[in-house]
């Protein structure tokens, strides 16, 4: 038996944020909870029936005594409410600046992928003082991205991105768990996350990376399956130019509007939900369902995402009257995105 | 002494027919009672077992007194059991069917016969769902969260699934019984705000179980349809969507835990005004607090998805409605605790139930703010956390109601007293085991440790031992009552009509009653709980 620890460990921004409010909610409730069984005990022993035949003076209830046990309750609660979702938006809104690791779960592990290539099982190593993003998709049943010393949890779902943030505050070795259950080896579905100083994290990186970044993995499937056939940098291919396209707006055929998020991405190459986009009448794209892993998927999707935007001076005629024949609207890019295949993330 | 000679030679509902054939064909509400009595003893054993094996498993940090896949579907069983075929039936299926006509003051319930057929669905139901659990089990838990019930299982998925949607029928029919009964067969003078209070919230409690029930139904249909027929509905592999899945099953479930909690919520209004003689301080706030809890119960679904994916708007929607429904309930608790004040209060074992209820239920309660909370809810929902929470309502609330109710009644039910003593000691060894059990698991959850795990970190099993000895006590804590009231069934001094001087109308019948309840129709002047007006027939003051 190991030492008895009662607290877990604090070791992100939010779970510094969530121990506050906890406590606080503690005492609120010890408080309450014990003047009501004083109460309670004294009522019991005080007015203890002394004559089996006594009949105490009837009493039927008190409104303005009911008003106030129903107004004081509810305006404490709306108290809890309010700073409840403030944390959970908080926590459901990862920093622009995050730096992206991608986790894909399957029946039981937890299979991790770097933006620099880097992969693991059921270990991630993040540095510290950096928000980090992650999004997960699982391969089979909804498991669970759980790490108690971080506070957060996210359901990770098959077919779906779910993403989830955290900026670890203390190095240090924290338990990863599946918190949804998911099948026979449930339990075993753990792992470790390591949160390093930026010095021993670079040390790391630098030991292990080698294969090549996500997004340059995600270049050579993108021309191994075919994708660069139809869309071409130049813009004259049957399908959309990519650049650029990564977190804007796109109108379908059907009229509906979306945003070019990684779920759209993977609805497109997946056959799901996905075009085909105003003015692509032609809908000729093949589902590559079966064909790519979620690993490669989201290689592809990095790809997609670090492609730098259609005005760019590295492709010759992007511009005009090309791109009006494919019905996409020329300066939709977006200065900034202008990080091309390869490129380590800007938190780095 | 001549009216005793008489009771004793008039034929009671236990004596007014002989043989098994009286009990199977039966359309007496009060032996219905007994048989769900029977049904939902064993049904409870069966659990209680289940998740003794799944606490010894848990001595130890390894999974080696059963294997993970055993774990798994140990837990699966516990829960489809508890939840389905003890908790949910548990008060409104005995106390409900034996006391609601009483109560009333109707000779049985609107449709004898119908309810008669509930009970034979019941065991219908529960013999199928124990086949699927003997036969092999189900590993699915009680949730039976897709994709993995409707693709990644191998186990008797459709067979459980059946039999749970047939137990609903029997849940659906009951609950259309009482609220006709109540609506239709109450004594001449009994209005609405004469009722007791136990009549409310039963009222409150068939209406979830007729509304919320057969969604519960369809959702288990379209498991066994994807399943067989792979038909997408919950598969993305074929375009359907796990979180509906989530959606569907909690619009039943969440309020099925009002099911389970309300009735009990019944019998402690009951208890608190037998007790203390008094009426229930602020009637009117406690009855409407049953019917708004059943109201709201419907809105909160989402609370149990907010990791699952909700959108942060519609989390926030749902994590204010949570706060809302707990509104009723912490009106309740306060009522209970002001009808002690300046009451006469005595310490039987049924009050000692009562009074445990309103601890462990405040805590139950409190500890599902916590939950409402969306922040924190990130942290600790699936992991013990949840699970103590859970059962602070259900086995510190729903069981506790049930069990002081059966004391309270058992003099009405069998006609004679229990051993007071033992009852008492009884009373404080559940009390002690529970807290022992399920306090620590809140230290789990905050901890981190999820729910569902065989095996788990060593640094925790000093908690995890706690709760295992607690439990153990807490099982023999269930099993004294189980031996003294069979016990005091036979050999127990005769309790006569009004052994705690209470007010309701099923004190004014003898014990046992008789076949029919009433000889003649009883008229109501007054409203429950006047024990100034009724100080001449109960030899007060």
């Amino acid at each position: 038996m190991n030492s008895l620890d009662l607290l877990p460990p604090t070791a992100s921004t939010y779970a510094n944020q969530l121990n506050d409010f906890f406590w606080v909610m503690v005492a609120v409730c010890a408080v309450v909870a014990t003047a009501i069984a004083i109460f309670l005990i004294y009522c019991a022993v005080r007015y203890h029936r002394k004559d089996p035949d006594e009949l105490p003076e009837q009493i039927r209830g008190d409104n303005k005594l009911e008003i106030t046990w129903t107004v004081v309750p509810a305006i404490i609660f709306m108290g809890m409410f309010g700073w409840g979702a403030k944390t959970y938006f908080d926590v459901e809104q990862p920093p622009v600046n995050s730096m992206n690791i991608y986790v894909v779960a399957e029946q039981w592990m937890w299979k991790i992928q770097h933006p620099d290539g880097i992969r693991e099982i059921n270990t991630l190593h993040v540095p510290i003082d950096t928000p980090v993003r992650l999004t997960m998709i699982s391969q089979d049943v909804i498991h669970d991205f759980f790490v108690p010393a971080f506070r957060i949890k996210q359901d990770v779902l098959p077919r779906r991105y779910m993403t989830i943030w955290f900026q670890a505050t203390k190095a240090g070795k924290y338990h990863l768990f599946c918190a949804e259950y998911c099948g026979a080896k449930h339990a075993g579905m753990i792992g470790w996350v390591y949160a390093m100083n930026p010095a021993d994290y670079q040390q790391w990186v630098d030991r292990g990376g080698g294969e090549g970044s996500l997004a340059s993995t995600g270049e050579k499937l993108f021309h191994q399956f075919g994708c660069a056939n139809c869309h071409r940098y130049e813009g004259h291919g049957p399908g959309p130019d990519l650049r650029g396209l990564y977190g804007h707006q796109v109108t379908l055929a059907t009229g509906v509007t979306r945003i070019a998020d990684q779920t759209y991405l993977r609805d497109c190459i997946m056959g799901d939900k996905g075009g085909p986009v105003a003015g692509f009448r032609d809908h000729i794209m093949p589902t590559f369902q079966g064909q790519l892993s979620e690993e490669q998927l989201l290689a592809v999707i990095s790809y997609i995402q670090a492609m730098g935007p259609a005005t760019g001076t590295q492709t010759p005629s992007s511009a005009g009257t090309t791109l009006d024949d494919y019905g996409r609207q020329p300066g939709i890019a977006e200065p900034g995105a202008t990080s091309t295949a390869g490129t380590k993330p800007d938190s780095r | 002494m001549i009216a005793k000679v008489r009771a004793a030679e008039t034929p009671n509902y236990l004596t007014a027919e002989q043989g098994i054939r009286s009990w199977l064909l039966t359309t007496d509400h009060k032996r219905i009672a007994l048989l769900y009595i029977a049904a939902i003893t064993f049904f409870f054993m069966l659990g209680g077992v289940a998740a003794l094996l799944m606490r010894l498993e848990l001595l130890t940090p390894t999974a080696d007194l059963v294997q993970p896949e055993t774990y798994n579907k140990l837990f699966t069983a516990h829960g489809v059991i508890m939840v389905w075929f003890f908790l949910i039936p548990s008060i409104p299926t005995t106390l409900g069917n034996f006391l609601i006509p009483l109560m009333v003051g109707a000779k049985d319930v609107a449709f004898p016969k119908l309810n008669l057929f509930s009970w034979y669905l019941f065991m219908t139901g529960g013999c199928i769902t124990l086949y699927a659990l003997a036969s092999g089990g189900v590993d699915t838990g009680w949730t039976f969260y897709t994709p993995f019930s409707t693709v990644y299982s191998t186990t008797h998925v459709i067979t459980a699934a059946i039999g749970i949607f047939i137990v609903g029928f029997s849940s659906i029919l009951t609950g259309l019984n009482f609220i006709t009964t109540i609506h239709r067969l109450r004594a001449p003078g009994l209005t609405w705000f004469r009722l007791p209070l136990f009549i409310w919230s039963n009222y409150a409690t068939s209406v979830v179980m007729v509304l919320a029930t057969p969604v519960l139904a369809i959702t288990l249909l379209m498991i066994v349809v994807e399943r067989v027929f792979q038909v997408g509905i919950f598969s993305p592999w074929l375009g359907g969507d796990p979180v509906l899945f989530q959606h569907l099953f909690w619009f039943y479930s969440h309020p099925a835990v009002y099911i389970m909690v309300l009735p009990s919520m019944g019998v402690v209004s009951e208890l608190v005004a037998a007790f203390s003689r008094r009426s229930v301080f602020g009637y009117t706030f406690v009855a409407f607090a049953s019917i708004s809890i059943a109201v709201i119960s419907f809105l909160v679904w989402g609370h149990h998805m907010f990791v699952a994916g909700l959108s942060v708007y519609s989390a926030m929607a749902f994590s204010f409605l949570s706060y809302l429904v707990a509104v009723p309930s912490a009106i309740k608790v306060f009522n209970w605790t002001a009808t002690l004040y300046k009451g006469s209060v005595s310490w039987d074992t049924p009050m000692l139930y009562a009074i445990g209820f309103i601890g462990l239920f405040t805590i139950g309660g409190m500890t599902g703010l916590f939950l409402a909370a969306l922040g924190i809810d990130v942290h600790v929902t699936d992991t013990y956390f949840v699970i103590a929470h859970f059962h602070y309502i259900m086995v510190g609330g729903a069981v506790m109601g049930y069990l002081g109710g059966l004391h309270y009644w058992w003099p009405k039910i069998s006609g004679r007293m229990y051993p007071e003593t033992l009852a008492k000691a009884s009373a404080l060894t559940i009390f002690l085991g529970f807290n022992l059990t399920f306090f620590p698991q809140f230290v789990l959850g905050w901890l981190g440790m999820p729910r569902r795990y065989a095996s788990y970190p060593p640094e925790w099993q000093f908690l995890h031992i706690i709760s295992t000895a607690g439990a153990t006590i807490l099982g023999v804590g269930y099993l004294l009552p189980l031996v003294y009231l069979t016990w005091a069934w036979k050999f127990g001094p005769s309790a006569g009509p009004n052994p705690w001087r209470a007010t309701g109308l099923e004190w004014q019948v003898p014990s046992p009653p008789p076949k029919h309840n009433f000889e003649v129709t009883p008229v109501i002047t007054r409203k429950a709980y006047d024990y100034a007006g009724m100080k001449e027939e109960l030899r007060l003051g």
